[in-house]
């Protein structure tokens, strides 16, 4: 997984709640068996104006001129700026990898859906929770600047707008060291081997019937 | 010290190590697989050279992309190359790792969340997970079930476990007793209804209440596998006669005197008395009317009698915002009543609503009458092979064929439309699944989410109607 530590990027703005994961990546995308190449899909339904097929040239195909990603001033953004219950739905990991094919490492909402905000961290992906009026506010910003950047510091936790005021966030420990070292927390748990397997020991005297069903 | 609550016993019997940092390693049980969000995470398992733990503690089925027809073929039957491979990925990975897999021939094959419970691999007081999020479904036999991403996927089967930050607590409540024609969907709607798609976010719901207790295992079923569109991964029921009646003598369950001590510990599945919830949220029972969602996120639901609702109404800018543009897409003026939508198609299944006791409760409705010339298209999809043999052995599908309804082989379907069953552009549905998403059931399609009996009533008339009037 790709480290993140810092990131200053042009942010664009998703200007709707409850943006679900069938919005983010559509099911049709989801019958592929590898884990790259969703980007040109990110938000298919709201970027062109047909019906997407999987392994199709999207270039050629009629974007949405209103949709905010096909908008010169945010094609390059790395930055979403989303509202409430952002990511909420389907568990499919393939809306992260998504996200992260187009370009994107930082997502800003009020809040986030559980599963999704739990992915993100698996793939170099920052879901960032400031409170709405800061997040009001920033939509603003981005709409009135052309070009808006934001400035993040995981290390710190803190959001920096080009005014120079700073917000800070909350992370858990965990998710924060695993993503500024880009680790593969398979790893990190199988440290901890020994302690699951007499877990398990146990819990096969105590109960037994758990064992064994599946072969 | 206050009591424990469900969630804090399942979470407390699963802790393998509790970190400095606020993280814990969970100990999961079982994990269901199948072919949609497995792939990349063998692939994953094979990169790192990594074996799966322990390969007893899953089990696999394709059920998204499989056809709901012709399916003498198997495999070769799926006419989608895409979905085709999926189904064959899955094959060739459960046969490399040695991982139990009911096939898209096994009478076993269904709908994971059907196909646990059906064979006993789901069993109270387990931790269960899989790479979808009804997985919450699980949750009504006592466990701490949920969905997880692929990235989890990989790292339950190399290791077992989870890294879990433990969420809160929160009960919903709904007290007295339904009113006949009221179900489980119904129930749960009216909750996402009331408390909203973000109410039980960071939460972990235990359903209780004099009308859950009243609930069979299969209505417990539906409402538990609509926690996360209320926001929470995790819905719970607490273990009573009910459950365990339902467990007695299912293939995977415990056997013999392994069972007596099974039943002692699952007894114990409930929270104290005394247990302390952050979030407490109370509905009555007998105030439920059949639901019926007007909009594209399940919190836009009213009952039957109600109206679609007008944005002006709405004080929140960006509620009201999301009521125009669902208003919109769903092609629906403000201020019409429910029963005024007019249907093109009827879905009854997904692994929300596709068990023995819902096509029952939709056969029990359609019985002797026929399906609207007004529609395209009505279909019944059960939820496994045995589900439909077994409504086969009691002749549903005979009232299903006879009243105009397909009979189909089981998947998820048009639940989110994979396989080749899906809405048209601006076709309106009434589907026993769970989200209404926009082009979740095809691409511009409307889903109006409804009971089984609803969905039959909506069949029969072509119209959203209370199903009380057709009943006798």
């Amino acid at each position: 997984m790709r480290a993140l530590k810092q990131h200053q990027g042009v942010v664009a703005p998703m200007d709707r709640s409850n943006v679900d994961t069938d919005m983010i990546i559509p099911k049709q995308f989801l019958k592929s068996i590898k884990r790259t190449g969703f980007g040109p899909n990110l938000f298919d339904e709201l970027r062109y104006m047909d019906e997407g097929k999987p392994d199709q040239d999207c270039s050629t195909r009629p974007i949405n001129p209103d949709f905010v990603l096909n908008q010169d001033r945010y094609k390059n953004a790395s930055v979403l700026l989303a509202r409430r219950n952002f990511g909420c739905g389907s568990s499919r990991e393939h809306a992260p990898w998504a996200l992260e094919d187009f370009g994107f490492r930082v997502i800003i909402a009020p809040s986030f859906a559980d599963i999704f905000y739990n992915n993100c961290f698996k793939n170099g992906l920052l879901p960032i929770i400031l409170p709405e009026e800061i997040v009001d506010r920033l939509f603003r910003e981005v709409e009135q600047s052309e070009g808006y950047q934001l400035a993040v510091d995981l290390e710190a936790r803190t959001v920096t707008t080009p005014s120079g005021e700073t917000f800070t966030f909350e992370v858990d420990d965990f998710r924060r060291h695993c993503l500024l070292n880009g680790l593969d927390d398979i790893g990190v748990t199988l440290e901890d081997a020994e302690l699951i397997r007499s877990y398990e020991d146990s819990r096969r005297k105590t109960a037994p019937w758990l064992f064994g069903a599946g072969r | 010290m206050a009591g424990k609550t469900l969630y804090d016993k399942l979470w407390d019997d699963h802790l393998v190590k509790q970190r400095d940092d606020g993280s814990a390693l969970i100990y999961i049980d079982r994990q269901l697989l199948h072919e949609v969000t497995s792939p990349q995470a063998f692939e994953g398992l094979r990169l790192a050279g990594r074996k799966p733990w322990r390969i007893d503690a899953n089990i696999a089925t394709p059920d998204h992309n499989v056809p709901t027809t012709d399916r003498d073929r198997g495999v070769e039957g799926i006419v989608d190359p895409v979905s085709r491979i999926q189904v064959e990925t899955l094959d060739k990975n459960c046969d490399e790792f040695g991982i139990l897999e009911f096939k898209i021939k096994d009478q076993r094959q269904g709908i994971v969340h059907v196909i646990g419970p059906e064979q006993g691999a789901t069993l109270p007081g387990m931790s269960i997970v899989c790479g979808d999020s009804h997985t919450s479904t699980h949750g009504a036999f006592g466990c701490l079930a949920h969905g997880i991403g692929t990235s989890e996927v990989e790292h339950v089967l190399a290791t077992q476990c989870l890294v879990q930050q433990k969420m809160k607590n929160m009960l919903v409540k709904v007290n007295g007793k339904l009113g006949p024609g009221v179900t489980g969907k119904d129930v749960v709607l009216a909750i996402i209804g009331k408390i909203g798609t973000a109410g039980g976010t960071g939460h972990a719901i235990e359903f209780g209440g004099e009308a859950i207790r009243g609930l069979s295992m299969e209505g417990r079923m539906t409402i538990c596998n609509m926690s996360i569109e209320a926001g929470a991964r995790v819905g719970m029921v607490a273990v009573d006669d009910t459950t365990i009646e339902y467990v007695r003598n299912r293939p995977f369950g415990p056997k013999g005197g392994q069972w007596d001590a099974a039943v002692e510990y699952w007894r114990t599945l409930h929270s104290d008395s005394d247990a302390v919830f952050d979030k407490v949220v109370e509905l009555e029972g007998s105030e439920i009317q059949p639901q019926v969602s007007w909009g594209t996120s399940p919190e836009m639901v009213a009952g039957i009698d109600g109206k679609v609702p007008d944005p002006e109404q709405e004080a929140d800018p960006i509620k009201r915002e999301g009521i125009v543009r669902a208003l919109k897409y769903m092609g629906l003026q403000p201020n019409m009543a429910i029963t005024d939508i007019k249907l093109d198609r009827v879905f009854i299944g997904s692994c929300t609503n596709s068990r023995i006791e819902d096509l029952r409760e939709a056969a029990a409705v359609v019985k002797g009458r026929k399906v609207s010339p007004i529609l395209k298209q009505a279909m019944v999809v059960p939820g496994s092979g045995l589900v439909k043999a077994q409504a086969e052995q009691e002749g549903l599908d005979k009232i299903f064929i006879e009243a105009g309804l397909e009979w189909r082989d089981p998947g998820c379907s048009m639940c989110l439309a994979m396989n080749a069953d899906k809405l048209g552009q601006g076709e309106h549905c009434a589907s026993t699944s769970n989200r209404n998403f926009e082009g979740r059931q095809g691409f511009g399609g409307r889903t109006h989410l409804v009971s089984p009996a609803m969905a039959a009533a909506a069949a029969v008339t072509g119209h959203f109607v209370d199903v009380r009037e057709l009943m006798n």
